[in-house]
């Protein structure tokens, strides 16, 4: 093949060539701080001489989290007006700078620095996948600001700038776990979408049903947002187990409950116990796919308190009411109002100051006290297990002796000294 | 005006135009944040160039580049964290999240990726290679066009769900927290900047070379394929060769840019390569004019410029925007911002005969 | 026994599914070579036509009757409306087609999205179809079963019409040779309108049967596109029966994979037999002889 360039054209491509070699050597010349000297956290921007003092609001409104997402950003608008309607936070009032994560962790990434850089907010509430989390924490770290991550997740994380309002796995799985072992449950059959939380979270189960005498049948994982359930639920069906755990996400949970219904499958004779489905979702999968069904959250709509009753009134009377209260936006809720006590605790908007200050916060939110644990930034919380009932709301079934302390590292559990996530 | 703009003179100050924009104006007048941004860009619009090169002038639609994206961030997001776990507990030690997810050896793929020199080489070559063997398995068999454009999609889709369930790459959260970059810590500012300076030249190079290839024979050869394959295999050219060499620097040119995305912005996951991803790296391909030199670059900057700044005011309307932007500049400007000159040139020529009509 | 047919009832069931979303895409890719990116979109439209006929009628059964043929209006009236104003400007661009298409399926997710609501909505399965048939010891779902049965009255009522009726004879003429059809006064664009017309009906249908075992939401379409383009490109171009053999083909060998290994790596299997293949036979399964240079 005759490859030849003409002259001209080439003399000139190698001058811009040897140009840009001497450009990148000229740049690597001049350079910074090397591994091993002392990190220099960028200087913070935060201005609290006026009225307001700004926060940060970065959930995903496009893209397929959007659907999740956009609850939780209702739930931070919900509990700023609130606490700016009793007089703001030191005597200052919120003001919400929002942004769009658009599903995307390097999006994620892109906005929180743009957030802590240039709007320079005292703090940053947001987040949903661990993937968005993930990418987040360096950015947090770096420019040492604060952030508060209302989902539950799947532990092993613990970082001085983020708060963790939803549920640790020894809050939400293990209590789930122990629910089923009383309920006599021998033998367990696993299926998850493809991604982190479900793989940790079936580590954790495979641990804890080792140390208890349960038999795993089966661990089946399909792609995110994969709706083929065929295989799998007749592998379920002719597998026999006592119960099902289910960490799929998002729409696989709709095709998979169908699947389940249709061939026959029912929470009578098989139940699944689901770690990601609350009142949002049941709308979409079908009440009649899935009424009987189990979950476990640490909060649901039906919790009867007055604290809750109030929650749940001013929700509906500010966005509607056809709309549910779920865990995740009370997670987001509570979030907002123990960084406001923080504040108020600390006497300052500093992070130093709130992270010297948030050990020991409390809140009286919706699932009842919350207490901010000051060696991990997570919350204790009261452990719940949800029955869904024919109103397509979830019921209280079971309840932890009050709250459980976070153990994000299950360190304090035997069984899960060895815990392998590894294939 | 034309003779200008293709003679070396022209080339020469389009270039030095272009590199007094990157390292003197941008520097100066972007924050430290803002100069991150746009070097996250420009590695977009090095993966431009590239598409530009293998669709444009080759007529490939590359509907998958973000496996080779992607190729190049894992393989350089690797080094990274071996270099950290390394830095924290001496040689051998396993990255953070490996430890996280309770696997206490390292996977023996992962060993070579400790060596700097290793990981640069394999950015180079792995992705080249792979894909100048599926250029060879395809284009030998004569498959193009929108079979071509097909399986190349389904390969971006394929590679996403196979990451997604390697635990060893860190699965669906892919791999962050990068601390150092070849011995310099990352969050220091200088090094920042340095960063950004790298990124720019290699977007210098990275076009530089570009010219190259189209200037010469084999970019003639190029555009002969495109426009008539059939022709060029007529008198004696193998034009499947023709296409692999176009398809396998694509490859490259997005795997370097990949390998720059990771420290630039700090995560590489498999939700910025898959089959969505990879489609929107042909927007501004084709917004910026598909066939031209600069287009890409221009495009993919402005369509990045675009999405930052609107999808911060109007996230909903920012969809419907990008879905115009394809629909309309397809259909009405399919040699997109770069022919308006052009088509303004012959609207002009247009009146003007018009003029000497009606004065005649 | 309960072995074989479970993996062997689930390739055919999915391989219906696939079937269903493909069969209009390789109509109009086989006529005019387009690739229409927004068929997705066509299927999504089909399911929230289920949705509001459900909404409207109440009673599940009935409204999914009567929801099938609209689903084929709805899609129909969709694909013409993109015919018209779009697709006829790009017929000698059909990579321009792709990406403008794509651009079109990115609005009409954001339309569903702001009309209906980003979570997916709940479409009842009628009563009739609830729960299973006991099949050589394998429950197998009525739902399934009912797509399956629908595949097939589908792809044998685009065969009647293709083989014995005058249009169907004009759309086998200008796939054959588009311009000795015209010289012979066939009206090829506006046999164009029709065959899109059809093709983008019959992703309406499919959506509407969709709603019985996947979830109705803006971005349910996407699922099942990439899928779909593997099996018009390993079927061959415009052939239905390389279609029903790929779609069958494919189905199985995901389900066979699945039992034997997970669900991620069988979509990576697939596609590596897909490419595999088309080493072996370039043009698909079933090439069609066209009298034309391309």
């Amino acid at each position: 093949m005759p490859h030849r360039s003409t002259p001209r054209a080439g003399r000139t491509a190698r001058a811009l060539a040897a140009a840009a070699a001497v450009a990148v050597a000229a740049a690597t010349a001049a350079c910074g701080s090397r591994a091993g000297d002392e990190a220099t956290a960028a200087e913070s921007c935060l201005d609290t001489s006026g009225d307001t003092v700004k926060v940060g609001a970065l959930n995903s409104l496009s893209g397929t989290m959007a659907i999740s997402e956009t609850t939780v950003r209702d739930a931070i608008y919900l509990a700023v007006d609130q606490i700016n309607a009793d007089g703001g936070v030191l005597d200052k009032q919120i003001e919400i700078v929002a942004e769009d994560g658009a599903s995307e962790p390097t999006v994620f990434a892109e906005k929180s620095e743009k957030l802590i850089r240039e709007d320079c907010v005292a703090a940053v509430f947001g987040g949903w996948t661990s993937a968005s989390r993930k990418a987040m924490l360096p950015v947090f770290e770096d420019n040492d600001s604060l952030l508060y991550y209302p989902v539950q997740y799947e532990g092993l994380e613990a970082s001085e700038n983020i708060f963790y309002s939803g549920a640790t796995t020894n809050q939400q799985i293990v209590p789930a776990l122990d629910y089923l072992a009383e309920a006599g449950v021998e033998s367990m059959y696993l299926v998850g979408s493809d991604y982190v939380f479900p793989r940790t979270a079936n580590a954790v189960i495979n641990a804890y049903a080792e140390a208890h005498g349960i038999e795993i049948l089966g661990e089946d994982y399909v792609p995110l947002g994969s709706t083929e359930f065929s295989t799998i639920v007749q592998q379920v069906d002719s597998a026999g187990a006592d119960a099902v755990f289910n960490t799929l996400n998002g729409d696989s949970n709709v095709a998979f409950f169908r699947e389940y219904t249709n061939v026959g499958l029912t929470a009578e004779d098989m139940p699944v116990m689901s770690v990601s489905i609350a009142e949002e979702e049941i709308g979409g999968i079908g009440i009649e796919n899935i009424e009987g069904q189990l979950a476990a959250w640490n909060y649901y709509q039906t919790i009867e308190s007055d604290t809750n009753a109030a929650f749940v009134e001013a929700f509906k009377g500010e966005y509607g009411d056809d709309r549910v209260t779920s865990d995740p936006m009370e997670a987001s809720y509570n979030s907002v109002h123990l960084w406001a006590a923080t504040v108020e605790k600390a006497g300052s908007f500093e992070v130093d100051d709130v992270q010297e200050a948030a050990g020991g916060v409390s809140f009286d939110g919706p699932e009842g006290t919350v207490v901010i644990d000051g060696d991990n930034n997570h919350l204790s919380k009261t452990a719940r297990i949800g029955i869904i009932e024919s109103d397509g709301l979830l019921h209280t079934i079971w309840e932890s002796d009050g709250p459980i302390e976070p153990d994000p590292f299950l360190e304090g559990y035997d069984w899960a000294a060895d815990l392998s996530v590894g294939e | 005006m034309r003779n200008f703009a293709q003679s070396r003179l022209g080339t020469l100050s389009g270039f030095a135009a272009g590199a007094a924009v990157l390292f003197g104006l941008a520097p100066l007048v972007l924050s430290g944040f803002r100069l991150g941004l746009f070097a996250q860009f420009i590695c977009y619009a090095i993966v431009a160039v590239g598409i530009g090169l293998a669709w444009g002038r080759g007529g490939m639609l590359t509907l998958g580049q973000g496996v080779f994206f992607g190729m190049g961030a894992y393989l350089m997001a690797m080094h990274l964290k071996m270099a950290d776990a390394e830095f924290r507990s001496g040689p051998g030690a396993v990255p953070d999240f490996m430890e996280l997810a309770g696997i206490r050896e390292l996977p023996a793929y992962w060993v070579p990726f400790a060596s700097p020199a290793f990981t640069i080489a394999a950015v180079l070559l792995l992705p080249t290679g792979l894909a100048a063997a599926l250029g060879l398995a395809v284009f030998k068999r004569r498959v193009k066009g929108a079979y071509f454009a097909i399986l190349s999609q389904a390969l971006a889709g394929a590679f996403a769900i196979l990451l997604i369930g390697q635990q060893t790459l860190g699965g669906f959260n892919g791999l962050s927290y990068f601390r150092y970059f070849f011995g310099f810590t990352l969050n220091d500012p200088v090094n920042q900047r340095m960063l950004y300076f790298i990124t720019a030249a290699v977007l210098l190079a990275v076009v530089a070379l570009a010219l190259q290839l189209r200037r010469s024979r084999y970019g003639e050869l190029l555009v002969a394929v495109r426009d008539a394959e059939a022709r060029v295999r007529f008198l004696g050219y193998d034009a499947a060769n023709v296409k692999v060499v176009a398809y396998a620097v694509a490859a490259l040119f997005a795997s370097v840019a990949g390998a720059l995305f990771v420290p630039v912005v700090g995560i590489i996951s498999p939700a910025s390569i898959g089959i969505i991803p990879s489609i929107m790296f042909l927007l501004g391909v084709a917004i910026g004019g598909r066939a031209t030199l600069l287009g890409p670059v221009v495009g993919a900057l402005a369509v990045a410029w675009a999405q930052t700044t609107l999808s911060e005011q109007f996230p909903s309307a920012w969809t419907y925007a990008q879905g115009l932007l394809f629909v309309l500049v397809i259909a009405l400007l399919p040699g997109g911002i770069a022919s308006i000159p052009k088509l303004a040139g012959r609207v002009r020529a247009k009146n003007q005969a018009r003029t000497l009509e009606a004065t005649a | 026994m309960e072995t074989i047919v479970g993996p062997l009832f689930t390739g055919l069931s999915t391989g219906s599914i696939l079937l269903l979303a493909a069969l209009g895409l390789s109509l109009t890719f086989g006529q005019m070579g387009v690739i229409n990116m927004a068929h997705g979109e066509f299927i999504m439209a089909g399911t929230y036509t289920a949705y509001v006929t459900q909404q409207i009628v109440g009673d599940a059964g009935v409204s999914l009757l009567i929801a099938l043929p609209i689903g084929f209006a709805v899609g129909g009236a969709m694909g013409l409306v993109l015919e018209t104003l779009l697709i006829r400007h790009l017929y000698h661009r059909p990579l321009d087609t792709l990406l403008a298409t794509f651009g079109v399926g990115l609005i009409l997710q954001q339309v569903a999205r702001d009309v209906f609501g980003a979570p997916a909505v709940n479409v009842t399965v009628p009563e009739f179809l609830r729960g299973g048939v006991d099949v050589l010891g394998t429950t197998v779902p009525k739902t399934r079963l009912f797509i399956m049965a629908l595949a097939v009255v589908a792809v044998a009522a685009v065969a009647l019409v293709l083989r014995f009726t005058s249009a169907g004879r004009r759309i086998r003429a200008v796939v054959g040779n588009r311009d000795l059809a015209e010289a012979s006064g066939i009206a090829s664009r506006t046999v164009d309108a029709g065959t899109f017309f059809i093709g983008s009906g019959l992703a309406g249908v499919a959506g509407v049967a969709l709603t019985l075992i996947g979830s109705t939401s803006p971005t349910t379409g996407q699922s099942y596109l990439v899928d779909a383009f593997l099996v018009v490109v390993a079927g061959g171009l415009g052939r239905i029966k390389g279609a029903v053999v790929a779609a069958v083909a494919l189905g199985s060998l995901q389900a066979v994979f699945e039992t034997y290994s997970t669900a991620s790596l069988a979509k990576v299997g697939v596609f590596v037999v897909i490419v595999v293949f088309l080493q072996l036979r370039p043009q698909g399964l079933f090439t069609l002889r066209t009298r034309s240079l391309a």
